[in-house]
């Protein structure tokens, strides 16, 4: 613990990064995933498609995934890109099926009542489908966003920044205080950002809470 | 058109489906179960069970019936340990439950729940052959017995091989009975085992466990909410009161006929005095009728009873002009038909026919005659004047 | 591709075959370490219905630990080798086999339960013979999601000298050797395919055909 104390600086600086590594992509997969799991939830074909390819993008290891990316886009080894593409990757693979399950999830008849009320489909999607399927999402958001956090650390093995490059440089300094360092970070990170998703939902979904 | 030809396939197969050639082990064990100053408190306080004392004679069976929550399920389940008493003692043969080891006790009583309850990841026979087979039975007398089950309870042993989900709901409760009586325990708890299937495969089901009571002479204890099955299927029944109390314990013409308080004349209903004619038995006067084969050339001025080869009820016709020849299409569907044994039946077939003439058939579903509602109320008022209605 | 196929690389102590059956081992210890420590625990809480707490915060926070940083922290402690491996990969296997197992459990009809200790079962027959048989699907579920993770972590493990596919990966990198890495990554991927494939054959041998699901036709 007296590392981050005394290399407070340092620390903050890599917290940083780790955070934006971490959240951006989230962010950019949540939303790709959402047109996604709506079109698997409504048609069969983009089901057979979309999952068996998210299934098979998981298998591909983080570290692989994030060397070759440089090679397919056309940019240097270390630019911040190469992690957030591959977690933006994971991140969809992963959402695509929690909003996908949570929309199908969503009671047929409370939707069959908003069509015999006079919903469009878009409107109908954002005032009744979305915000009933939430809570099946935010699981999966919660899920998404704690392996992101923890997978960020990854791309430390080919230099990249966050907490990682702690776990890194202590190893090749046989500094176990800084790989520690590091490791609190990413739980301590991880776990505000988890609480964090879980009071959104419950501030979101106030009628999921009741008559339990 | 559901005519009478259909009642009577019906009626035919029921008389079919009896075990013939299959034999049940008894054993002739009888027991008596007795519940005595019991009371059930929850730990958050609930009382579901108040001072429960209560004798279920040995061979019979016994209905537990009252409205939602009153109790029944609790008293049920303290019998094989499933819930224990806070006070007061349960014995069965003589014997304190609490004195035995649970799952012992359990496998030799058996006990069917609302839902069936099956294992899902076992086949239908497997399902059977379950406490045959925790009793260290071996694999291959288990499953002939449970496939002898099968039959007993009315399934072709076919579906022996099936999984639970692959089988409509009175077919899986039929399952779930079998299952409690794979291991011949002399004791059998059932708690609304019918109350999830539909008033037809209901009564089926509630028939079928008269007729293998009558062969098994089991002491089983039967939980229902419905007041027409208790009296239907009780040799005694006890009425609970919300609150855990035991508001009445007595046969059914009795509870019928003297409801201990006004929560029992309430429970069992408006139409007691109508349900009170299920108890009777008397003789009512059986008049001939006109009857006509389908095909025949006759002459109508009545209402004509056109029967089958085996004549079998078929249906009605109304006075015509002149000479018709009879056809399907012209009948009128009957009502019930009144197979001689209670008031009840005799006066429902009255009231329900067309032509407000009951039909009457023997056991092969033959017509033998029919009865009249004025006849009916008259046999009552005649039973009332020797004594036999209680006030 | 040129790298995958050329004949040099398939043989000898350093080939392909010899890494992937490091991988593949690394794997299948790994499950079955955390599969003896995950499933009774989860087992045991999903019967008891008591410390499911325990189980979600348990899974959540090893969830939350990166995998590098224990490879490391264990190898700075330990030394070099294989146990280093085994610990940060046993601990990303057991949150999924245990959420799995403990939701299975958790899932099974209360009313099945409640017949099995009605006809007399003891509670461990309740849990071996009921319970268990019908959790096996989501068992199975948190089984097939651990394999998959540890399949592509395992590729960390070269990071500190150990064996196993990331060699290539890692050794690709330092000789800036891209054919060498995407092997890596291929190969890694297609070791995940099989081994899923593995547990969908076990799964179909193993659960029982009652709890397939019934008349799925088309709906939805
Ligand atoms: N485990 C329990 N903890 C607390 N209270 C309980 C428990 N089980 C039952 N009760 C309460 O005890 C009372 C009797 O319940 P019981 O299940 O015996 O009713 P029942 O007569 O079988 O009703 P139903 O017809 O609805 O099945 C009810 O008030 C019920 O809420
Ligand atoms: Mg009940």
């Amino acid at each position: 613990m007296t590392w981050i104390f005394e290399n407070w600086e340092r620390f903050w600086e890599v917290t940083e990064v780790h955070l934006r590594l971490s959240v951006v992509p989230v962010v950019i997969g949540f939303v790709l995933s959402i047109p996604l799991g709506w079109w698997a939830s409504r048609s069969q074909t983009a089901r057979a498609i979309l999952f068996p390819f998210a299934n098979i993008l998981f298998t591909i290891p983080s570290i692989a995934l994030i060397v070759i990316t440089p090679v397919l886009i056309g940019v240097k080894i270390l630019d911040e890109i190469n992690v957030i593409v591959p977690l933006v990757v994971y991140t969809v693979a992963l959402m695509v099926r929690a909003v996908a399950d949570a929309l199908a999830a969503v009671p047929g008849n409370v939707v069959a009542a908003a069509n015999a009320m006079g919903f469009r489909p878009l409107r109908r999607f954002l005032t009744v489908d979305f915000p009933l399927a939430l809570p099946v999402t935010i699981a999966g958001l919660r899920v998404a966003t704690v392996s992101n956090i923890s997978m960020v650390s990854v791309g430390a093995l080919v230099g990249l920044g966050g907490y990682g490059q702690l776990f890194t440089e202590g190893y090749q300094t046989d500094n176990t205080d800084k790989v520690l360092a590091g490791l609190i970070g990413t739980v301590v990170l991880a776990v505000l950002a988890d609480g964090l998703l879980l009071l959104i939902g419950r501030l979101l979904t106030p009628w999921a809470r009741v008559g339990r | 058109m559901p005519g009478y030809a259909e009642r009577v396939k019906v009626f035919g197969i029921y008389i079919q489906g009896g075990p013939i050639g299959v034999v049940v082990a008894t054993g002739g064990i009888r027991r008596v179960i007795e519940f005595r100053a019991v009371t059930k408190r929850f730990e958050d306080g609930t009382i579901a069970v108040d001072e429960l004392d209560l004798t279920v004679e040995a061979g019979t069976i016994t209905v537990f019936v009252g409205p939602s929550g009153c109790g029944k399920t609790t008293s049920l389940r303290m019998v094989n340990r499933m819930i224990d008493p806070t006070s007061g003692t349960i014995l069965v043969d003589g014997k304190d439950v609490l004195t035995v080891d649970p799952p012992t006790l359990r496998r030799g009583i058996g006990y069917v729940i609302q839902q069936a309850g099956l294992f899902p990841h076992r086949t239908v026979l497997d399902n059977v052959a379950t406490v045959p087979l925790l009793s260290g039975w071996d694999k291959r007398k288990a499953r002939t017995r449970a496939a002898e089950l099968l039959e007993i309870v009315g399934l072709d042993p076919a579906f022996g091989k099936r999984y639970p989900a692959q089988l409509s709901g009175g077919q899986q409760q039929r399952v779930g009975v079998a299952r409690a009586l794979a291991a011949d325990p002399p004791v059998l708890l059932m708690d609304e085992p019918f109350s999830a299937v539909d008033p037809v495969v209901r009564e089926d089901l509630q028939n079928e466990l008269l007729r293998l009571q009558a062969e098994l002479d089991k002491t089983i204890v039967f939980v229902t909410h419905d007041i027409d099955e208790a009296l239907k299927l009780g040799e005694r029944v006890a009425v609970f009161q919300t609150g855990g109390h035991l508001a009445q314990y007595a046969k059914p013409a009795e509870l019928l006929s003297a409801p201990a308080n006004d929560f029992v004349a309430s429970f069992v209903g408006r139409d007691r005095g109508y349900r009170t004619l299920t108890f009777l038995h008397a003789d009512v006067p059986v008049h001939p009728v006109t009857t006509a084969r389908l095909g025949e050339r006759v002459t109508i001025t009545d209402w004509t009873l056109v029967v089958d080869e085996q004549n079998r009820p078929k249906g009605w016709l109304s006075g015509v002009d002149g000479e018709v020849e009879v056809a399907e299409k012209d009948l009128i569907s009957g009502g019930s038909l009144y197979d001689g044994t209670t008031l009840r039946g005799a006066l429902d077939a009255a009231l329900s026919s067309p032509s407000a003439l009951g039909v009457v058939v023997d056991d092969a579903g033959a017509v033998t005659g029919v009865v009249q509602a004025a006849d009916v109320i008259q046999a009552l008022a005649k039973a009332r004047a020797a004594g036999e209605v209680p006030k | 591709m040129g790298w995958l196929f050329d004949p040099a690389h398939w043989s000898g102590s350093t080939g392909i075959p010899v890494r992937l059956v490091e991988h593949f081992g690394y794997t299948l210890l790994t499950l079955v370490i955390g599969a003896l420590i995950a499933v009774p625990l989860g087992a045991f809480v999903g019967h008891t219905g008591k410390g499911g707490f325990v189980i979600v915060g348990l899974s959540n926070a090893l969830r939350a630990l990166p995998t590098t940083a224990v490879l490391i922290l264990v190898v700075l402690w330990a030394g070099l080798g294989d146990f280093p491996v085994y610990v940060a990969l046993v601990l990303l296997a057991i949150p999924p086999i245990m959420a799995g197992t403990y939701a299975g459990v958790r899932a099974v009809d209360p009313v099945t339960v409640d017949a099995a200790r009605g006809v007399g079962m003891r509670e461990s027959g309740v849990l071996l013979q009921v319970e268990i048989p019908n959790a096996l699907p989501l068992i199975f579920g948190g089984f097939r999601g651990a394999a998959l993770q540890v399949v592509a972590t395992a590729t960390i493990a070269a990071y500190t000298g150990a064996g196993g596919l990331g060699r290539f990966v890692f050794d690709g990198l330092a000789l800036q050797d891209f054919g060498q890495m995407l092997a890596g990554a291929v190969l890694v991927a297609l070791l995940a395919v099989l081994v899923d494939l593995g547990f969908a054959g076990l799964q179909r041998l193993t659960v029982s055909p009652g709890l397939r699901p019934v008349g799925t036709g088309g709906k939805r």
